[in-house]
């Protein structure tokens, strides 16, 4: 295990250098995005339409943030992520279209997300479910709301955030899945479990 | 006359608020225990995460997680208590007082229109599951119950025959279904038994009793026990990224069941375990039981 901290924006080169395990810091700008603003994001590139944002060497959150304004200024108050599975059927274009090198959630992604990451260079981090204080702490700044019609979950949220983690890289640029060599594992040891409760196999 | 009324709604506030920023104590040592046995990397990663962002919540007395869940009371009511029928409204009100003042994450959603009522009060919601004791005392407890590991709790209606084998397959095989899914390390709350809805209830109440306290039975403490050590033996670990712990706890509670039917249900709780109760006795003074409260 390595411990790795980037600046965003993060090249491929440098995302490339990240196997599963590794724990990984952000520094730098970050927006979140759920099931809509992916949706969303992906009509816009189909036609041919601009982000309010350039996402190339940024890093994307499944999140949808508790947030305050005070003074006319917007405080994120907790950010733990959200399942990322529901992400899965605009990830890979996602990072085809966007070039995004890193994206934050909890949970895991499928074959079609890790198959993107080791093609186009990105790796999944994920961040500690209900962990939402120690989220919010390492956000600094919002710099900007953008797509706010969708509500304050689905919203762009663009975050400035400083070395925030830890992020376990659970999908690397590799093709290794963290998650699915788990779940494999776990399927392995099945009829030991059962065996050890005198369940019949 | 002293008003037991107003005092509810407060009562109610401060456990909504002790619940969401602080957890009990039980929990948070089965927590630090994890993190000094655990043994893969990813895990210890996770949970000393986990342990930071229970100080943060504390100190900067911001709620735990960001989901701060469907609110959930459990109130014991001594027959000679004055003022019960004014506990349901009180609930409300404190309710939506504490998720404006906490704030707690608006959470309760119309199934049909998907319209949030923005105050996390709505149709049965918040709800009180209720109990008569004797006395003139009122304890109120609250549980806010969160999203994701509510998403994959589990009802099975086994076959008699398979017995105490089958249901324990039932809630491994549930427990590796659910994966990585609801936060893991968890808390299983098992009810066996009564019926389809009696299972369930038993199953999330299980989920209020201090894991560091087994269940009275010796049986039942057994089957607890073995329960436990056979969802740590699976290797999901924290949040699915492999390791020693699953669960941090498993409480098991039962009921005679019909001959033809063998209800197993299995309720999983957040290492969030956000639970807080008090007691108001009849002359106005109040014990909080989970937590230290100045």
């Amino acid at each position: 295990m390595a411990v790795f901290k980037l600046k965003t924006p993060i090249s491929e080169e440098e995302i490339r250098k990240l196997k599963v395990n590794d724990v990984l810091y952000v520094t730098g700008t970050m927006v979140t995005a759920r099931d809509a603003a992916h949706k969303r994001a992906l009509e816009y590139f189909k036609e041919g339409r601009s982000l309010p944002i350039n996402l190339e060497g940024l890093a994307v959150f499944h999140c949808g943030p508790i947030v305050k304004k005070e003074d006319g200024k917007w405080i994120v108050v907790a950010a733990g992520p959200t399942t990322s599975t529901r992400m899965d059927q605009f990830e890979d274009e996602f990072i085809e279209n966007f070039k995004v090198r890193v994206v934050i959630g909890k949970g895991g992604m499928g074959k079609r997300t890790t198959d993107a990451m080791k093609k186009y260079g990105a790796v999944y981090g994920a961040f500690t479910g209900g962990a939402a204080v120690l989220a919010a702490k390492a956000i600094k700044k919002v710099k900007a709301l953008e797509w706010s019609d969708l509500g304050t979950p689905e919203a762009l949220w663009i975050l400035e955030a400083e070395e925030f983690g830890p992020l376990t890289v659970a999908i690397d640029s590799h093709g290794n899945n963290l998650f699915e060599e788990v779940k494999k594992k776990v399927e392995e040891k099945r009829t030991k479990v059962y065996e050890k409760l005198g369940v019949p196999v | 006359m002293l008003e037991i009324g107003n005092l509810i709604e407060d009562v109610a506030f401060n456990l909504l608020k002790l619940a969401v920023i602080k957890l009990p104590l039980d929990v948070k040592e089965a927590l630090k225990r994890a993190y000094n046995e655990e043994t893969s990397e990813a895990g210890r990663v996770n949970l000393k995460a986990i342990l930071t962002n229970i100080e943060f919540a504390e100190k900067l007395s911001t709620p735990i997680c960001q989901d701060t869940g469907t609110i959930i009371f459990y109130v014991k009511a001594g027959a000679q208590a004055r003022d019960l029928e004014k506990v349901e409204v009180m609930l409300q009100n404190a309710t939506k007082r504490a998720t404006k003042e906490v704030p707690l994450r608006p959470n309760a959603v119309d199934p049909f229109t998907r319209r949030n009522s923005g105050d996390n009060t709505g149709r049965f919601i918040p709800y009180i599951n209720w109990e008569v004791t004797g006395g003139n005392n009122i304890e109120i407890t609250v549980l806010p119950k969160g999203g994701g590991s509510e998403n994959v709790c589990a009802l099975g209606m086994i076959t008699p025959g398979e017995g105490v084998r089958g249901l324990k397959k039932f809630v491994i095989d549930t427990v590796i279904k659910a994966g990585a899914k609801p936060c893991p390390p968890n808390i299983l709350g098992v009810g066996i038994g009564g019926g389809a809805d009696i299972a369930m209830k038993m199953a999330k109440k299980a989920l209020l009793r201090p894991i560091n306290k087994p269940n009275p039975n010796p049986e039942l403490a057994q089957l607890e026990k073995e329960l436990y050590e056979a969802a740590n033996s699976t290797g999901i670990g924290p949040m699915g990224l492999g390791g020693k712990f699953t669960v941090l706890g498993v409480n098991v509670e039962y009921a005679h069941r019909h001959p033809a039917s063998y209800p197993v249900a299995v309720a999983f709780q957040c290492w969030a375990a956000r639970r807080a109760t008090a007691r108001i006795n009849a002359d106005g003074t109040v014990v909080y039981l989970t937590h230290k409260v100045r």
